[in-house]
């Protein structure tokens, strides 16, 4: 058995008075979340340059994550569908504003104002159909366009997910590249079922230096006690969709890399002392389609 | 919730052209003095709507800002300009009233600071 709490209620039940106050009552619960937010945090990486910047905090719960957004010197603007959760960031007398709203409702912001945006262990809500009116790929849908939408160019969002599967996580990333986002995944601690994280860094606007996808954490080989079958597969630990890719860059390696390349590889190996192919008039021809 | 939240926010009703601004209907405002930062209110200032947030700010009882959009070379030097500008943007506190959608008249209510802008179903 599962014990998701997205398979358990929809987020406004679940997240009722007495789960909220675990948000301050629990030092756990707490330190889990602040270390979340600081990770998000850093990957959204916003220039050092001490201007602070307004943000959002998409599901901003008790609040524990935008204080970690003031104390980087940051606004910002939080959302979330729990009336406790929410009553708990009054108590604590958050520096951000609070929203009660549905993400996957969209957001109603003005286009191009918003300067990044950070989310903890929320949007995979979005997988889930709580009433008979949600279908999930709409709720994705009109979640990521907002998002998008309320962006100002070059901006960024950070999602922590806690997808239940492979399929909600390609689910909730081929949404946010429909949207427009160009960016990918970053997977802190691969090996670790427990440690596990996985942030989509997602970007607004044409690729640039800013765009390409941090490294995670843990990448090789930080003691992962309950999962050490490493084979290369689960050494990826950063995926790159980048639907902004020039198609001419593509067809140029589709082409391939060309017989002096070749005949320089095959060199190199051999000075390495690997037995290698003669090189004849064949190497690194062209084969015909039908071959 | 302040004039700077509601500066960004606009009615997200099915089927709304215009969103913004939503009109503000005001019980209480409460006021909560930080600390000001001029790069911050730079950053901001060409992302304000400013008849928006200066009308926003009189129906918050707030009399002090210019009606039309002042020059941005005003943030370089003028020092009583940004201490209204911060005042206004993050001290005022809607507390109590409501934010009504400018096309539709939907009323979305706002308690302890806290606008409730979740729709009903047959406004997605
Ligand atoms: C793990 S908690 C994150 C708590 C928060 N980061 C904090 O510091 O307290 C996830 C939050 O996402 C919120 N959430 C889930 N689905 C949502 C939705 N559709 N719209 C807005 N918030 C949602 C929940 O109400 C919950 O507060």
């Amino acid at each position: 058995m599962s014990n998701r709490p997205e398979l358990q209620a929809p987020p406004e039940i679940f997240y009722d008075d007495a789960e909220a106050r675990k948000y301050t009552s629990s030092s756990r619960i707490a330190e889990i979340q602040t270390k979340l937010s600081e990770r998000a945090l850093e990957l959204l990486a916003l220039p050092d340059d001490g201007v602070p910047r307004l943000l959002l905090d998409i599901g901003c719960g008790s609040g524990l994550s935008g204080e970690t957004i003031t104390e980087n010197g940051h606004q910002w603007i939080g959302l979330d569908i729990s009336h406790s959760m929410l009553n708990v960031a009054l108590e604590k007398e958050v520096e951000g504003d609070l929203l009660l709203g549905d993400m996957g409702q969209g957001l109603g912001l003005r286009p191009g104002v918003i300067d990044g945006a950070i989310s903890i262990s929320a949007v995979q809500w979005l997988c889930n159909a709580d009433k008979s009116s949600h279908e999930p790929r709409l709720r994705l849908k009109a979640f990521f366009g907002s998002l998008y939408r309320c962006f100002a160019r070059g901006a960024r969002a950070v999602l922590q997910v806690y997808p239940e599967n492979l399929a909600q996580h390609e689910l909730i990333l081929s949404y946010a590249m429909r949207a427009g986002f160009a960016g990918g995944v970053v997977v802190d601690y691969p090996h670790s079922t427990k440690r596990r994280k996985e942030y989509l860094v997602l970007t607004c606007g044409p690729p640039s230096l800013s765009t390409a996808v941090p490294c995670g954490k843990g990448e090789d080989g930080e003691s992962c006690s309950d999962d050490d079958s490493s084979g290369d597969e689960e050494n990826q630990t950063v995926s790159i969709s980048d639907r902004h890719r020039p198609r001419k860059k593509q067809k140029i390696n589709k082409k391939g890399k060309g017989r002096e390349w070749v005949l320089k590889k095959k060199e190199q190996m051999r000075r390495k002392g690997n037995v290698v192919p003669p090189d004849t008039k064949y190497t690194a021809r062209k084969r015909k389609a039908r071959f | 919730m302040r004039l700077l939240t509601h500066n960004m926010l606009s009615s997200n009703i099915k089927g709304v052209t215009n969103g913004f601004p939503l009109r503000i209907e005001v019980e209480k405002v409460v006021e909560k003095e930080v600390e000001i930062n001029h790069d911050f209110l730079r950053n901001i200032f060409p992302k304000i709507d400013w008849k928006a947030f200066s009308d926003a700010s009189r129906i918050m009882g707030y009399v002090e800002l210019p009606e039309e959009a002042p020059e941005p070379s005003v943030l370089e030097s003028d020092l009583e300009f940004l201490r209204k500008f911060h005042h206004a943007l993050l001290e005022l506190h809607l507390e109590e009233g409501a934010l009504v959608c400018p096309e539709t008249g939907r009323k979305f209510p706002v308690n302890k600071g806290i606008p409730n802008m979740l729709l009903h179903e047959d406004e997605v």
